[in-house]
């Protein structure tokens, strides 16, 4: 593995601020839709539209450790600071629908069970998991030396991703084990068709958003790799 | 990926390192032919530990490639260890194994065997009598001679020594001065790490001195002129 | 050969660790304590009726062991950070896989022995009832020690370098391993109580699957977090 040494592209972008309209309005016509033609669901009501953002947005956060698996493991294989910078962008990202799915998992879950949580297999996992990547983000911010950052990171990233199936069975069997009532949310095919657009919707504002935490971070990098320049004053 | 054979012991152009913000090599450009025993001098803060660090491959250099004996450092870390004998300046001893269980286990490491070449390096750094001692109860002239056996135990072609001489008596520093002509008869090379130049002196064949994490000067020695440089590191 | 010379560096390293832990006079003796300690406090905080801590033996015995446990994983890399001595290992020939091989057998024997005595002080303070399955039971300890010993000693290499590492590595280890605590958990409490259900053996599998998954992926992984 080469030491980082060559200077950091920093992307260009002008197609994606374009990018970014097209997905918002995407998705603010996606739910729209969905608000409009969706029945009211027989137990729940108007609630019931809560999911077609807590649903997406979960289906998003395992796209989001996909992501980060991919550019980790990019990253061990060919050293390329920007396969680790877009692996940190997809982890933030991918936090943050994570916290998403959560928050509006609570607000579902309280009226619909009488409690904020209720060990729900589902909602527990994804609790589980958002520590996965509160952990990695953690470890990135207290390591500075970029080489060990990027290098630690991706193990970390790698793992944690490994670990996404395992988590979710484990917590699975330990609800149903117990012989407790999970919360049952069959789909009926009415409401499939928003969460299908929905789910389009919001992975064109997942790709916008890594995107841009990825140019900012490009642009930090790019700073620091110019004053790497200044201070060696000319020499190769 | 085949390399070819350089003559020199240690070639290097233009490393670099940062910590954070902080540059502390800003470019260093030198090479050690085989034989040839090296000063390197500076102040605190100057780089010159790190230096030793990126060439015996504990850190990677931010900029600039250096390859020893041919090999290059970043990516032939192994071959490179082959031929190094590094000497920090902390010992990395275990405080709680005896003098003889640090190197039994540095011998079982480094593939060695394990039995009488132990005492023979004891004996010639003169620690035979804490043999079964625990390394905790050294003075740092112990622990520093002990580390200094560890690196006989295995005869490298480069030595590469973090100020050796610090916590040496003048048996100690006789010792270690020996050691490092001996690593320059054998057509290997030295390259020492020095706070001051005189117990060094009339063993090395140069200085080359950093200011500023930068080559400022390569003079051949002896001829030991200290220089007090201001490195605003 | 080579693979001779490996295996002498394992052992060499286990015996190290080991031998620098035994004679620290610091580190099993307070470590166990730590765990026996842990338990009790549990003790005080779900009993002291006889049933509802039969009911938590399993859940208080197995965080007990995680909470102690955390400190042995720290310290096995304490050692070499204290006086320079993680530089000097990497000087040494050969794969890195080596140190990491060696540090996971001294764990593990370091943390089966904690696991004993905890268990056995957790069977006298928490009234269990030794079932009949009890070797079951000590496989799922085994196993289940396994997991915690893995990733353990692998994010220790990470965080006992780093900033705040008291905090980084339960941070980092304790969401990773849900899945060998549900799994340890669930197996020993359906032990305990006599496995009507046959639950414990899919547990088992889990357990196993994870041990294995996640030996092999830190294997692959430690060269990347130990030189750096």
């Amino acid at each position: 593995m080469t030491a980082v040494a060559h200077p950091i592209d920093v992307p260009r972008s002008g197609r994606w601020t374009l990018f970014g309209v097209v997905a918002f309005a995407v998705l603010i016509f996606t739910q729209v839709f969905a608000f409009v033609t969706s029945p009211p669901d027989a137990n729940m009501g108007q609630l019931e539209k809560i999911m077609y953002v807590h649903v997406p947005a979960a289906w998003i956060m395992f796209v989001c450790f996909v992501i980060v698996m991919v550019y980790s493991l990019r990253f061990l294989w060919k050293g390329r600071e920007e396969d680790d910078l877009l692996a940190a962008a997809a982890a933030e990202v991918g936090a943050t629908f994570n916290g998403l799915t959560l928050v509006l998992g609570m607000l579902w879950g309280k009226p619909a069970w009488g409690v904020w949580w209720a060990w729900d297999a589902r909602l527990t996992s994804t609790l589980v998991l958002f520590l996965v990547f509160v952990g990695y983000l953690a470890l990135r911010a207290f390591v500075d030396d970029p080489q060990r950052r990027g290098q630690w990171s991706a193990a970390v990233g790698i793992l944690g991703a490994i670990n996404v199936p395992i988590v979710w069975m484990s917590v699975t069997w330990w609800r149903t084990l117990h012989q407790t009532p999970s919360s049952a949310q069959t789909m009926a095919p009415a409401y499939l068709a928003g969460l299908w657009t929905n789910a389009v919707a919001f992975l064109l504002i997942m790709i916008y958003f890594i995107r841009r935490r990825y140019e900012a971070a490009c642009l930090i990098r790019a700073a620091e790799h110019a004053a790497q320049a200044t201070a060696l004053g000319g020499l190769e | 990926m085949a390399t070819v054979q350089s003559e020199l012991a240690i070639e290097a152009h233009g490393v670099a390192r940062r910590f954070g913000a902080r540059w502390v090599l800003r470019g260093i450009t030198l090479e050690l032919r085989p034989g040839e025993i090296v000063g390197l001098l500076g102040s605190n803060g100057s780089g010159k530990t790190t230096l030793l660090r990126i060439f015996g491959t504990l850190l990677k250099p931010s900029a600039g490639t250096a390859r020893i004996y041919g090999h290059d450092i970043v990516r032939e870390p192994n071959d490179v260890r082959e031929d190094l004998g590094f000497l920090a300046h902390t010992p990395g001893l275990y405080d709680d194994l005896t003098a003889r269980e640090n190197l039994r286990f540095a011998a079982e490491m480094l593939g060695q065997p394990v039995g009488a070449n132990l005492d023979a390096a004891l004996e010639r750094v003169g620690l035979t009598h804490v043999t079964n001692e625990r390394v905790r109860g050294f003075s740092a002239g112990m622990q520093r001679r002990l580390a200094l056996a560890r690196l006989l135990l295995r005869r490298p072609r480069l030595l590469l020594l973090d100020e050796p001489y610090s916590n040496l008596d003048s048996a100690g520093i006789a010792l270690m001065n020996s050691i490092i002509v001996e690593a320059g008869h054998a057509g290997g090379g030295a390259l020492v790490v020095l706070h001051e130049l005189a117990p060094a002196a009339g063993v090395l064949d140069r200085t080359i001195t950093i200011v500023n994490g930068r080559v400022a000067e390569s003079a051949p020695a002896p001829a030991p002129r200290v220089r007090i440089v201001a490195g605003a590191g | 050969m080579a693979f001779r010379d490996d295996v002498r560096r394992i052992r060499a390293i286990a015996w190290k660790d080991l031998t620098t832990e035994r004679r620290s006079k610091a580190g099993f003796n307070s470590v166990a304590a730590l765990g026996v300690t842990i338990l009790v406090l549990f003790g005080f905080a779900l009993g002291p009726d006889a049933q509802a801590l039969r009911e938590a033996a399993p859940g208080a015995l197995w965080l007990s062991a995680l909470f102690a446990g955390v400190l042995a994983f720290n310290r096995s890399y304490q050692v070499e950070l204290e006086s320079g001595a993680l530089d000097q290992l990497l000087q040494y020939p050969g794969s890195r896989w080596v140190i990491y091989v060696g540090k996971l057998a001294a764990n593990s024997i370091f943390v089966g022995l904690m696991l004993v005595i905890v268990v056995t002080a957790g069977i006298a303070l928490f009234q269990i009832r030794i079932p009949a399955a009890w070797p079951s039971l000590i496989g799922v300890l085994v196993l289940g020690a396994v997991g915690l010993v893995v990733l353990g000693t692998f994010y220790a290499a990470m965080a006992s370098r780093s900033r705040a590492r008291e905090v980084l590595l339960p941070l980092l280890l304790f969401p990773m391993l849900v899945p060998v605590l549900l799994a340890a958990m669930s197996a020993s409490k359906a032990l305990l109580n006599g496995d009507m259900m046959h639950e414990a053996g899919a547990w088992v599998k889990l357990l196993t699957a994870y041990d294995v998954i996640f030996l092999i992926a830190t294997l692959l992984a430690f060269e990347y977090v130990i030189e750096v």
